[in-house]
């Protein structure tokens, strides 16, 4: 069991919460997720870790409202608990001094970019920041961001607040105005992370993306997270989730995320009936925000 | 034939014994097992393991027990039986052997108790594996328990994985005295006995019940712990105060084929597949939240010869599809799966396609798995393993239609604890190196056991890796001397 401290909505949608898992807290590096399983019959799903506090013992998360079991978790509370919480898992973000880095975060993919920026600044690079939402409300942990930035951007695709277009029109302009960059990091949508990877190959920046497959056990048993890369099977579980965006085959990733497409319409129909009372408006929104373009 | 050591309480004559047909063991008709989870053998009655106990031939030198890799005194335990002391016999197994449910179940006794038994060179061996499950089941109905009683000798271990190796060596050191605690990754005790293993060969009940035995022997048990992320070897024993590690976290990442199609939806490895039905019960989906792909009506095939295979392809039958295939590169005799599983598999309907390796996935046309591409293949000289090596038969390709298929041709070692412990040396293929006698590693304190040692084996085998291991750990923590 693991306790729920506390617990705030980020925008509609999305929810971060504290939780108190020392272990993990004590050894979690940036870039790295646990796998969570809320109740009995419940199914294990991967998540970002935001930050962690070694000295309280507690853990941050954030959560958007996609599925089923992200839907539940996100109406849990302070005082609530979650059954199992494994971790940190995968791979840390590699950090050294790599000169001009350009972050990017699409959406909920800000929260991973977040710990590993703050950890590139603290290695004494000169951090660009780029986050971008669908629309104002969904735009998240921006001022943590600029916190550990020498510049932040912010987009988002409407208009609604900053600046209007997605985060790789900002990549394009860096680039286009001689920005010498020596490493893009970018977390987000798929569509998103791959725009980017084509936008920085040409160029030859090194470009590092994190992916999220479908994921059983978070420990190498099961396979089922394996992604091409460089044309082999890699599993994102334990030889990332950070990868080489320029060598990953994003067209895989995306049909085999769609693999259990009709059971999670079946197993978010199912929860909303069981939840008629919540307005459904909330769940609308971000379900259109999963297919947010880059 | 050799005279019995000790006057015996066996009232038949050696030469009536050889009389005694094997006793076959109750099982569920093909038929109706085919579409249940239910166990598929029932177990012997009273009446059938007293009539099987007969038949022992009490051997002075018997190879029952030296072929065991736990060495269970067979003869002891099956005399007893003949006794009708179920409740010794077991107690007696229980000596060398702390999972008798398990093993009576799992093991492949052809291959060790039963294998040398001098009955199988005239009729048919001894049935210990039947024998060992009916009295360990015994002895569960009847709720008994002999809890030792020994000093505590103020020792830590810490067991990392709760297969079989770990729980035999925290089974063996609890009764020592030590203060064992095993860690689990997963949030559900049992290691491959749970995620791997189906219902009906080894119903989660009977491992629920050898790990509440634990439990009451004092075993600690600790899950959702990734030794090497969540908390090092390392910090295990400079931090918690371990005194000394076994590592046993068992079958390692799956391996594929490397052939095209591979990555297609309804691909899955073996481990995925059992995972997703043994662990996350999906195919109870929406009752449990865990997805899987609907098996009903559709043709699948799983690419392997081992247990795994079977167990995943007689669960896919069960989970309702039209056609389950075996594809099998060797021929039957090299098939590593124990006899028992591959007899009920073909009872059961399961098609075996032997000498038969695929070298695509094809996709249908909306972009899922249609069709898996074989060559038939030959048998040509013998290889490392000492099996004849298959070759492919030039111009023999075809193809069988297929909507999932489940790839269970091995695993390779995991490299979470290799990666995080200093130190701790390793083979060139990534695994544990371990003494074979004493389950040492080259790092002091720290000994390793079952498949993260020597790759893909039995259950019986990362038992007896737990047993050797159980031996030189107490001795260690007894003298110090490493």
């Amino acid at each position: 069991m693991f306790h729920i401290l506390h617990a705030e909505w980020l925008a509609p949608g999305i929810r971060r919460f504290l939780i108190e898992a020392p272990r993990i807290a004590r050894k979690q590096q940036p870039g790295q997720f646990v796998i969570v399983r809320i109740y009995q019959e419940g199914e294990r799903i991967p998540l970002t870790i935001e930050s962690s506090d070694p000295q309280r013992g507690t853990i941050s998360i954030v959560v958007q409202s996609i599925g089923k079991t992200t839907n539940l978790l996100n109406s849990l509370d302070a005082g609530d608990s979650i059954l199992d919480v494994v971790g940190p898992l995968g791979k840390p973000s590699e950090i050294q001094k790599f000169g001009t880095v350009v972050v990017m975060g699409g959406g909920v993919g800000t929260a991973m970019a977040y710990p590993t920026a703050a950890a590139l600044k603290r290695a004494g690079n000169r951090v660009i920041s780029i986050i971008g939402a669908k629309n104002k409300d969904l735009v998240i942990l921006e001022s943590e961001m600029r916190a550990v930035s020498d510049v932040l951007m912010v987009t988002t695709d409407d208009g609604t607040y900053a600046d209007k277009g997605f985060v790789t029109d900002k990549l394009r302009q860096l680039i286009q105005n001689g920005v010498p960059v020596d490493l893009v990091l970018a977390v987000g949508p798929i569509p998103m992370m791959k725009a980017v990877a084509e936008m920085t190959r040409g160029e030859r920046i090194r470009t590092i993306v994190s992916l999220n497959p479908i994921m059983i056990d978070g420990t190498g048993m099961c396979g089922g997270c394996r992604v091409l890369v460089g044309g082999t099977s890699e599993f994102a579980c334990v030889d990332g989730p950070e990868f080489d965006a320029h060598r990953v085959n994003f067209e895989v990733l995306v049909q085999r995320n769609t693999t259990y497409r009709e059971q999670e319409r079946e197993s978010m129909a199912q929860f909303r009936r069981g939840h008629e009372a919540q307005p459904a408006a909330k769940t609308e929104t971000v379900c259109a925000a999963e297919e947010a373009r880059p | 034939m050799t005279a019995p050591a000790r006057p015996s309480l066996n009232p038949l004559p050696l030469k009536e014994r050889m009389k005694v047909p094997r006793q076959p063991m109750p099982e569920q008709p093909a038929e109706i097992r085919a579409a249940n989870f239910s166990e598929v053998n029932l177990g012997y009655s009273p009446e059938l393991a007293r009539q099987e106990a007969l038949r022992c031939l009490e051997c002075a030198k018997p190879a029952c027990t030296k072929d065991c890799p736990v060495g269970v005194k067979v003869h002891e335990f099956v005399q007893l039986i003949v006794a009708g002391d179920f409740l010794a016999a077991a107690a007696k197994i229980r000596e060398n052997n702390v999972l008798p449910a398990i093993t009576g179940r799992v093991c492949p006794q052809e291959d060790h108790c039963e294998g040398g038994c001098l009955m199988g060179k005239k009729v048919k061996p001894l049935g210990i594996g039947y024998l060992e499950r009916f009295v360990a089941d015994y002895e569960q109905h009847m709720g008994f328990r002999v809890l030792p009683k020994v000093p505590a000798t103020g020792k830590k271990v810490a067991v990392v994985g709760s297969g079989p190796s770990g729980l035999t060596v925290a089974g063996e050191l609890v009764r020592k005295g030590h203060r064992v605690r095993v860690f689990e990754a997963l949030h559900e005790l049992g290691g491959v006995l749970v995620y791997g293993i189906p219902e009906f060969r080894l119903p989660k009940t009977i491992i629920r019940e050898q790990l509440d035995y634990m439990r009451d022997m004092g075993v600690e048990f600790e899950t959702d712990v990734v030794i090497g992320r969540t908390i090092t070897i390392d910090e295990l024993m400079e931090e918690e105060g371990y005194d000394a590690v076994f590592i046993g976290t068992g079958a390692g990442l799956p391996v594929f084929m490397n052939i095209p199609g591979e990555h297609l939806n309804s691909v899955y490895s073996a481990n995925e597949f059992l995972t997703r039905i043994n662990l996350m019960k999906a195919y109870k989906f929406p009752a449990y939240d865990q997805p899987m792909l609907d098996l009903h009506g559709k043709d699948v095939a799983v690419i392997g010869g081992g247990n795994t295979a079977l167990d995943a392809i007689r669960s896919a039958l069960r989970l309702g599809a039209r056609k389950a295939h075996v594809i099998y590169r060797r021929s039957e005799a090299e098939m590593p799966a124990r006899a028992e599983e591959a007899k009920h598999a073909r009872q059961e309907g399961i098609e075996f396609h032997m000498l038969t390796n695929p070298v695509e996935f094809l996709p249908d046309s909306e972009g899922w798995l249609g069709a898996v591409r074989c060559l038939r293949m030959e048998l040509g000289e013998p290889d490392a393993s000492g099996r004849r090596r298959p070759v492919p038969v030039a111009g023999s390709e075809f193809e069988i239609p297929l909507s999932v298929v489940v790839i269970a041709i091995g695993t390779s070692a995991n490299p979470i604890v290799q990666s995080t412990t200093p130190g701790l040396g390793t083979d060139k293929r990534g695994y544990i190196q371990a003494d074979p006698e004493t389950q040492r590693t080259s790092r002091r304190g720290v000994f390793a056991g079952g498949d993260i040692v020597t790759g893909s084996a039995t259950v019986i085998l990362a038992m007896g890796a737990g047993s050797r291991a159980a031996k030189s750990i107490d001795q260690y923590l007894t003298t110090g001397q490493w």
